[in-house]
């Protein structure tokens, strides 16, 4: 079937299967290999992407499901050459490790300063706990979110 | 001495050399490779956990749309079997199945649905075998056996002090059990194989030790090592469990990929990885503790038993780590402790962070605070009357080197958390049903491989013309930092920004065996290895600058990314390398270190085990539902004394990370089989920490520097990870009265003192019993 949705700003139009997930569309078809596919099943969140604004996990959407909508993913997340507050802060917070979750949490949290720019930590958590790493112990990860909501209020 | 505290300052310097790469996605994961003409390899699993192999039909597979190639183990050209001390463990099973993950054939065709399909059609006629589930059940004399001999993996004794064992005011006698645990990288394994231009292989993937894995992969294909290159994908972390599991994945891959002169791509799914790789040991640990009246420890019988699984992997190690360091980090003048690992067909297990240590920090730990119990003195005090101090001699006999920092790492954290108010309060609070504890654990752990074999690592260094410089070690980064960690040192021996590095992924074609990367001992073998190739590269410089400039070679150094003549600016960096390129000095180094000797004498469990030590303590603040059983961890201090730090935010993240790691391997984590067959196979059921679970961590770090390491570094990796499941348990203790001695410290176990499970008939021995 023929599907058309907005993907990191732009239009795009594909004959695809309509039972693809929208991780192998993401990174088999269009080659975006950012977004991670850590269990297939909902529970890690490495695949995590933005639709209409909100975190939802690719592993689990079939494409015709993102039909008319706005999909966001981890190569689409920053402005020109310009790192996502997120993106900035992990790197000076040591927020990462292996990186194999980093994407996944980069997406939660840009989900959440979107709505909720000054988040207290628990909500920062709350945020967070779709998505598992196994490396960090969060410390750094909610450390960098909270820098990143700083900078964000600031600009703006 | 220094002592770090809190620090938690951005570092601009020290920020990771891949962070960047990490955060936009950029970074090329094993399974992100996406070369053209690619093929997907699927494996048929044999899905029981002991069976002869009778007959593989695979005739339907091959007729199916989009097979290239359907291979059995009958198509393995040289080695059938691989194993890093024993190799046993078949690529694909030929005579028989021995535990539930193990494969029996392999298929490559254009999609992985048609690879999937087609592996479903291969026709697997096996005879179901009894088997065998539980160690103790394993050495039984009439027990059916995993191979062709005893099911007895591996023993080691240690033997300390003369004479029976000596009559004791204080006797405790208390069994310790814990549970297999899954690594939990996040990033399942991943491998693509293609057929080499002039022979040979080429593999890259998310390997741990490139170097063991290229011995199996060669010998599987008999190939020459030189034949055979593998190159490491950025891995998505490892905790030790991307070792064999890996290796299996590279041979078959490689098989494939040799078969169809295609590239081959082979992803296990998470449900796959949980059955097919290899896990932490499971123990059980007996005690027997005799102290005098007052607490002080007169001697300790330990037997131990562990769950080897069906091969042999590395158990040979991880329970000598095991035997060594069983009495703890404590004096005692008579100690007599026994390992056994035994063969079962449950899934195999290997190393695991901790690498035998974090069952006996349990179980030890939990042990000194039974008797701080018995004593009525605090945990605190009973650590203090029998903690390892300068000069002490373990039980194998050996003298501890340098400075023993382990009280200093306990007083730390009992302060900091203001330990012994806390727990003489929590201890009388009896009314509220939600319960506060807190609990103290500490350790001593040998650094890097000590006696288990060679122990030595390179690392290249090649200054280029302009002054940047190109880093490749034969130690691999699987997440822990060990490029930022490397960079860093030649950054600081060069006085150049770290943006002028640039640190390249392991490759056994272009760096030295540099053996494992395990044992914590990625900072102290490659960082020292670095070191000594930037030592190199400076004489040579600082030769060149004499004979330029004048004077001797020792009047130059470099600073600010420019040589130095006493206090007067010479040249920049890198006009100077420029220079010497002119000059014709070579500007490439590998540096070497080798570790300082170390001795066993497995008969009688004597020697000096390792070259060195590192002391650590956690204390855990806890809040006990005891209507629930649930348990929360609000706060853990952390102190561990590492040598010297290279890089304080790599090394925050490993204590960080290897505390949550230590809070699951305490409170939520089992991977739990039933005669065989594993009863979770993802992170639904099987749980880790999330961010709403883990806890406040405060860290401090002792340093002082290790004489017998150039950098000064020895290890943390390992010992942030061990101690904080018994500070927990130790807590659930002071909050509730009750004592858990095995782990997981569940909901179930805190509330009722057992595990609640399906009741599954227990037959392990055979079959047909009732």
């Amino acid at each position: 079937m023929k599907i058309s949705f907005t993907l990191n700003g732009k239009p795009i139009s594909r004959d695809v299967a309509p039972d693809k997930r929208l991780i192998d569309f993401l990174r088999e078809d269009l080659g975006l290999i950012g977004t991670k596919e850590g269990c297939g099943k909902g529970e890690c969140g490495s695949c995590t992407v933005l639709m209409d604004g909100e975190a939802v996990c690719s592993c689990l959407l079939l494409c015709a499901q993102v039909q008319g909508r706005h999909i966001t993913t981890i190569e689409g997340v920053q402005s020109g050459n310009e790192l996502h507050p997120v993106q900035q802060a992990f790197i000076e917070t040591g927020a990462v490790q292996c990186g194999f979750c980093t994407p996944g949490f980069v997406m939660s949290s840009a989900a959440l300063l979107e709505k909720n720019p000054e988040p207290n930590e628990d909500e920062i958590r709350r945020a967070v706990a779709g998505n598992l790493c196994r490396c960090t112990g969060y410390s750094k990860i909610v450390k960098g979110i909270r820098i990143a909501g700083k900078r964000m209020r600031e600009k703006s | 001495m220094r002592i770090k505290q809190n620090k938690l300052k951005s570092h601009p310097k020290n920020r990771r050399v891949d962070g960047v790469g990490k955060v936009t996605g950029k970074a090329v994961f094993a399974a992100d490779q996406m070369p053209g003409h690619l093929l997907y390899g699927a494996v048929k699993r044999a899905h029981v956990p002991h069976a002869k192999v009778l007959h593989i039909r695979t005739d339907e597979a091959r007729k199916c749309k989009g097979v290239h190639a359907v291979l059995t183990a009958n198509d393995i050209p040289g080695a059938h079997g691989f194993g890093i001390i024993v190799p046993h463990q078949r690529v694909l099973a030929d005579d028989k199945v021995r535990f539930y993950g193990d494969g029996l054939a392999l298929v490559a065709a254009e999609t992985p649905e048609q690879a999937q399909f087609a592996a479903e059609q291969i026709n697997v006629e096996l005879e179901e075998l009894p088997a065998v589930f539980s160690p103790e059940e394993a050495l039984v004399s009439d027990a059916p056996l995993v191979h062709e001999n005893s099911n007895l993996l591996f023993e080691h004794t240690v033997h300390h002090g003369e004479g029976e064992t000596p009559d004791t005011a204080i006797n405790l006698l208390h069994t310790y059990r814990t549970q297999h645990i899954e690594h939990s990288y996040l990033e399942p394994e991943a491998v693509v194989a293609w057929p080499a231009e002039h022979g040979g292989v080429v593999i890259k993937g998310s390997v741990q030790n490139l170097f063991s894995t290229r011995r199996s992969v060669a010998a599987v294909l008999d190939f020459p090592l030189a034949k055979v290159q593998i190159i490491q994908a950025t891995l998505g972390g490892s905790f030790g469990g991307k070792d064999e599991v890996m290796t299996l994945l590279s041979c078959r891959a490689a098989l494939l990929a040799l078969a169809t002169n295609r590239p081959v791509k082979m992803v296990n799914s998470r449900e796959e990885s949980f059955i097919e790789s290899y896990k932490r040991h499971p123990y059980k640990l007996s005690y027997r503790l005799g102290a005098d009246k007052d607490g002080y420890l007169k001697s300790i019988q330990a037997d131990f038993i562990a769950d080897g699984g069906a091969y042999a992997s590395t158990s040979q190690f991880v329970t000598w780590r095991s035997a060594v360091q069983a009495a703890g980090p404590y004096r005692v003048p008579w100690v007599r402790a026994r390992v056994r690992a035994a063969f079962t067909n449950n899934n195999y297990t290997g190393a695991m962070r901790g690498f035998g240590s974090p069952q006996v920090n349990f179980a030890i730990e939990s042990l000194m605070d039974e008797l701080a119990e018995e004593t009525q003195l605090s945990p605190l005090e009973i650590r203090r009357r029998n903690a390892y101090r300068d000069g002490d001699t373990t039980p194998t006999g050996q003298k501890l080197p340098g400075k023993v920092t382990l009280i200093e790492a306990l007083e730390n954290v009992a302060r900091e958390s203001d330990f012994e108010k806390k727990w003489a309060q929590y201890r009388a609070n009896k009314k509220s049903p939600v319960k506060r504890g807190i609990g103290l654990a500490c350790s001593y752990r040998g650094v890097s491989l000590g006696a288990e074999g060679t122990d030595a690592a390179g690392t290249l260094v090649a200054i280029q013309t302009d002054g940047s410089v190109i880093v490749a070690s034969g130690i691999t980064d699987m997440g822990q930092g060990s490029q930022t960690a490397l960079s860093v040192i030649v950054a600081e021996e060069f006085a150049i920004s770290l943006s002028h590095i640039k640190f390249l992924n392991t490759d056994t074609d272009r760096v030295p065996d540099s053996g494992p990367t395990v044992a914590s001992r990625g900072t102290i073998m490659g960082g020292n290895a670095a070191y000594d190739a930037c030592i190199t590269l400076k004489n040579r410089l600082f030769h060149l600058a004499a004979q330029l400039y004048g004077g001797n070679v020792d009047d130059f150094h470099l600073k600010d990314s420019a040589l130095w003549r006493g206090n007067k600016r010479v040249i920049d960096f890198g006009e100077l390398a420029d220079k010497a390129f002119a000059h014709a000095v070579p500007l490439m180094a590998v540096g070497w270190f080798k570790a300082p000797k170390t001795t066993w004498h497995e008969e009688h469990g004597q020697g000096t085990a390792y070259f060195a030590f590192v002391y650590g303590a956690n204390a855990a603040e806890v809040e006990v539902d005891t209507e629930t059983g649930q348990v929360r961890v609000l706060d853990v201090w952390a102190c561990h004394e590492v040598g010297k730090i290279v890089s304080y935010p790599q090394a925050c993240g490993q204590v960080y990370g290897g505390v949550v790691m230590g809070q699951g391997y305490g409170l939520f984590e089992e991977y739990h089989q039933e005669q065989g067959i594993p009863q979770l196979r993802n992170f639904d059921e099987y749980t880790l920490a999330t961010a709403l679970d883990a806890p406040q961590i405060h860290l401090s770090f002792l340093e002082h520097p290790d004489s017998l390491s150039l950098i000064g570094a020895k290890s943390l990796g390992e010992p942030a990870t061990e101690i904080c499941a018994p500070a927990i348990v130790n807590a659930i203790f002071n909050a509730t009265g009750r004592r858990i001695r095995e782990l997981p410290a569940s909901l179930e176990r805190v509330l009722l003192g057992k595990q609640l499970r399906r009741k599954n008939q227990r037959t392990s021995l055979t079959k047909e019993q009732p």
